[in-house]
């Protein structure tokens, strides 16, 4: 454990890049679009006679102008100054699972790309397969009954889940004194947010000592007013809480539903189910823990997951199968409508689905043992660094994840989370994910080896984090001033807030930072 | 724990077992169970999962799935008609050869200093999709068309304090439904009321009197359609918005964004909020799955501070001259919405998270692409072919169109007189390798028997003949 690791001399490419429209070469074009053919021109006339005159576009759009070299080579320059996760060890965005996404997966989801979602069903048999294949996989990872896929991300998946709430109670004649969902600090904001959204009033329950959702707040906060819980286990902390089902039964006691956050379920893939901890519902995100790309965050997929009871409140429609032909289900009786059009990101579900048969059951469970290893191998190597400590849960194993704090490095040196951050780039290291806000854990870090990542992969993340350490102790202004070697340099975060500067489009930008366009 | 089978992943490293040994030893444990010690013995899941695989050589992995993916059959395949909010548009193949680059493929949440470029082409989006709306901002896409209007609609309801929205009964049922959803419900206080706006018979416009008879103090916004989902040019553009801003209300507008090289955008008569779909601008149908809705707005700090989705600004660095980039106002997303007590903050608006950002930066290449001429070209060809197609089908005897005198690229075909229904023609079609228009009977049963039928710049003058010629082999 304790080999010497020599890090790389790294420097991300410097292409300062400019912002496309000063590339703008009047006249050039990046590509020619058909034009129609004579005998539909002489037949039809010109466009504009079609279009009323007061809806004619007057001034064409000042969109750059430029050949195909230029264009592709700008695009190239952004892309090579990008880190992404086949660059580098990506152990750094914890609770986000960046695992490889296999590359065959991509060859074979391209071949879905012009299909179009109303098709005739006898025409998209193959698609409809796949969809209902994958559901009957999640149906038993999870022992859930039916899953829907539409949700184009985990957020999504948990405010499909509040309006399920939502269309539950209102069934029932409850909606108007069910009004409050819980969840807990250590879940994703999105189960806060999303539930808001939904239009309940959300109580986030603080963690306890140990770094548990508190139980007896829990029971405390349950009541004839409670529509439902949603929470994580393992929670971010990677610390899983043993008392789940107790948790599952005060919501119960009181009539609300259970939902079970698993956006990340790679440390227990195989291991342990929401069935059995009495959850009502679930989700999976195919983007994290079923391999499919993160694509600069989506497409992505919130696969969402019930038990027999909420079938009927689904999102329509559901893939069925009667034995020779699969069809578009449409007929449940609660359904809570879309949550976006179509049917979801199809090209998702499509390497989900290789990603699993790739695997099978005894892969599923060795991808998630290795995860566990992988994170208490890494977790041992850094908490042997000078600076980082870990809070809660004395004694207690933890699954795919830790949240890390270098609380002792700040108070040693001054130089917190947010500063080794920034430092971890300069060796061509994805800046780790500190924690969703706010910090309840201070200067946080969760880095998450998931079975991507090989025994040296860890050893050479871990070396990085001891550099900084080694940096902080002895020579502070390295750290504080960094990043040095990437392909900018230290930001203007104070705009970014200013109405009078903050600029989202190259024309703001004119109009407040150079007064030309007016 | 049942028993399983060992063997070395291709995907895991660390499955050698020499390896794993190895690393257990180091961990200071005997068998990997130890590591599971805190998941209670009844919560444990003790048989094999009942699933298929594993196929580990690759090759038998993708014969296994190419062999399930030939039952489809593409329009690539057929000749597609099919539109209704996912169209079939040439996607250059500079697009799809940038969104491959494994830097952007496999990128998540990364910060700027780590994934610089990424932020740029973001930023590069929001600025091309200014130039083509003429609005100063315009996020990161939301999941969809209909989640961008929901999310403007909830923004609308923010910003003017009220709580009912007026939708045209022209809309796309499914981008309703998904508007509802995120609107609803009806028994919690936070509900926002749609109430719906009826058309003219003679020509589908909003009708406006319909519009002025249900507009009242309640009323946040009006939220129309350019061109409608029924494929014809909205006119009245500049007195629906001047109607709504008259009465204190937003004018919130959804637009297909490949049409403003030939179409005003609705900036220029008086949208407050434009949403619409960036699939149009070189992502793929992908089933469905190439979907990505936008909002813009003026920028103006009661807007910007609304946004749920993510926004991108451009900043300085240290380094004189050069560019940064950060996300704009992030206390307002979700991520912030928190406060060390577990107290929601009343700044955070709805949520955001993982959504299309990939689509994002294949229409940032899109736009840069096409550039000005390509959008009014492109513009001009639809137009062209679609009026075209237009005069052929209408000569079609039982046949007609309508409200087909200024379509964009889509308009009704209505069936009424030929006894037969879309259902069945749409079946017979197939016969020829036809997708006919989708099937609206259903959706506007007071129209009688159509389907609404989508021309692109993809479709030759021989394909519309040969449509042409189709349908009235299958009329006879």
């Amino acid at each position: 454990m304790t080999k010497d690791i020599k890090i790389r001399n790294y420097h991300a490419p410097v292409w300062s890049e400019p912002i496309i429209m000063e590339l703008s070469q009047k006249g050039q074009r990046g590509i020619l679009v058909p034009q129609s053919e004579k005998e539909i021109k002489k037949q039809v006339g010109q466009a504009s006679q079609y279009i009323p005159s007061d809806m004619q576009r007057r001034e064409l759009p000042q969109l750059p102008e430029l050949a195909q070299p230029q264009v592709i080579r700008h695009y190239e320059h952004l892309a090579q100054q990008t880190l992404g996760m086949e660059m580098n060890i990506d152990i750094s965005q914890g609770t986000c699972t960046m695992k490889y996404s296999p590359k065959v997966n991509e060859i074979l989801a391209s071949k879905i790309q012009e299909i179009h979602p109303y098709q005739d069903v006898d025409t998209i048999q193959g698609i409809l397969e796949i969809i209902y294949k994958l559901d009957l996989c999640l149906r038993e990872i999870s022992g859930m009954d039916q899953f829907t896929f539409q949700p184009g991300g985990g957020a999504h998946a948990t405010f499909t889940n509040s309006c399920i709430m939502r269309a539950y109670h209102d069934m029932n004649g409850e909606l108007a004194q069910r009004n409050e969902v819980i969840t807990t600090m250590f879940s994703h904001p999105c189960d806060t947010a999303s539930p808001r959204t939904a239009g309940f009033k959300v109580i986030t329950l603080m963690p306890d000592e140990n770094g548990y959702p508190d139980l007896e707040a829990l029971k405390a906060a349950c009541s004839k007013h409670t529509a439902g819980l949603m929470i994580t286990n393992p929670e971010d902390t990677g610390i899983y809480n043993p008392k789940i089902e107790e948790y599952v039964k005060a919501v119960h006691d009181v009539g609300g539903l259970c939902f079970y956050d698993q956006a990340n379920l790679n440390g227990v893939m195989g291991i342990a189910r929401a069935k059995e901890a009495g959850f009502d519902a679930c989700h999976f995100n195919l983007h994290k823990t079923f391999s499919s790309p993160h694509g600069c965050m989506g497409p992505a997929c919130g696969a969402y997951g019930t038990t027999k009871a909420l079938e009927p409140f689904l999102p329509t429609p559901i893939v069925s199968f009667d034995g020779g032909k699969y069809h578009l289900d449409y007929n449940l009786p609660n359904s809570i409508g879309k949550v976006r059009e179509f049917f979801g990101n199809v090209e998702v579900f499509i390497k989900s689905f290789a990603w699993i048969l790739s695997m099978g059951p005894d892969g599923l469970v060795e991808a998630a043992q290795a995860s566990v290893i992988n994170n208490n191998y890494l977790s041992k190597l850094l908490l042997a660094i000078p600076g980082v400590v870990k809070h809660y849960a004395e004694g207690k194993v933890r699954l795919d994840q830790v949240r890390f704090s270098w609380e002792k490095l700040k108070e040693d040196t001054g130089i917190g989370t947010e500063e080794v951050q920034n430092r971890m780039v300069d060796f061509g290291i994805q800046s780790y994910h500190t924690s969703h806000h706010p910090y309840i854990v201070p200067e946080p870090f969760t880095p998450e080896p998931c079975e991507t990542y090989s025994k040296e992969d860890c050893e050479y993340w871990a070396a990085v984090l001891k550099q900084i350490s080694h940096e902080a102790y002895t020579n502070p202004e390295i750290v504080r001033n960094a990043p040095h070697n990437s392909s900018i340099h230290k930001l203007n975060k104070e705009n970014l807030d200013n109405p009078e500067k903050w600029a989202m489009t190259w024309r703001a930008y004119q109009r407040k930072w150079k007064n030309k366009i007016g | 724990m049942f028993k399983k089978d060992s063997f070395v992943h291709p995907y895991i490293p660390n499955s050698v077992p020499r390896i794993k040994a190895e690393m257990l030893r180091e961990i200071g444990v005997k068998d990997v169970e130890e590591l599971y010690i805190e998941i209670p013995e009844k919560l444990r899941f003790k048989r094999k999962l009942n699933i298929p695989g594993p196929i580990l050589s690759e090759y038998e992995l993708k014969s296994k799935i190419m062999k399930i993916l030939s039952k489809n059959v593409t329009c690539e395949d057929y000749l597609n008609f099919i539109g209704a909010g996912c169209w079939q548009h040439y996607v250059p193949a500079v697009c799809d050869e940038i969104i491959s680059r494994a830097e952007f493929l496999t990128a998540y949440g990364g910060e700027v200093y780590a994934d610089t470029g990424k932020y740029q082409a973001f930023f590069e989006f929001q600025s091309q999709m200014g130039e083509l709306l003429r609005m100063e901002a315009v996020s990161l896409p939301v999941y969809s068309w209909g989640a961008a209007a929901a999310f403007a609609i909830r923004m609308a309801s923010r910003i003017v304090r009220k709580n009912e929205v007026l939708v045209p009964r022209t809309i796309a049922p499914e981008r309703l439904s998904t508007i509802r959803t995120f609107c609803g419900p009806d028994n919690l206080p936070s509900q926002i009321i749609l109430k719906m706006v009826d058309y003219n018979k003679i020509d589908g416009q909003l009708d406006l009197s319909d519009l002025k008879k249900k507009i009242s103090s309640k009323t946040a916004a009006i939220y129309f359609e350019n061109p409608s989902y029924l494929g014809f040019i909205e006119t009245k553009g500049k007195e629906i918005s001047e109607i709504a801003n008259q009465n204190g209300s937003l004018s919130i507008v959804g637009v297909d964004p490949l049409s403003l090289g030939v179409l005003e955008p609705p900036s220029n008569y008086g949208a407050d909020i434009i949403v619409g779909t960036i699939q149009p601008l070189g992502v793929h149908m992908n089933c469905g799955g190439g979907t990505g809705g936008f909002i813009a707005t003026r920028d103006e700090e009661k807007y910007v501070v609304e946004y749920p989705s993510l926004l991108v600004s451009i900043t300085n660095t240290s380094q004189a001259g050069e560019y940064g980039f950060g996300y704009c106002t992030w206390d307002r997303t979700s991520y912030m919405g928190r406060d060390e007590n577990g107290k929601i903050k009343e700044g955070s608006k709805d949520f955001t998270g993982t959504i299309s950002n990939l689509w994002a930066i294949a229409a940032a290449v899109y736009m840069s692409l096409m550039g000005p001429q390509g959008f009014k070209e492109i513009g001009e060809t639809i137009i062209e072919k679609t009026h075209y197609a237009i005069n052929l089908i209408s000569d079609i005897p039982g046949v007609k169109t309508i409200f087909s005198s200024n379509s964009f690229k889509e308009f009704i075909v209505n069936f009424d007189a030929t006894g037969k229904s879309v259902k069945e023609i749409n079946q017979s079609l197939l016969k020829y390798k036809i997708f006919g228009g989708k099937d609206i009977s259903q959706d506007f049963p007071e129209l009688g028997e159509n389907a609404l039928y989508c021309i692109t710049e993809i479709h030759s003058q021989k394909d519309l003949e040969k449509l042409a010629y189709a349908l009235k082999e299958v009329l006879q």
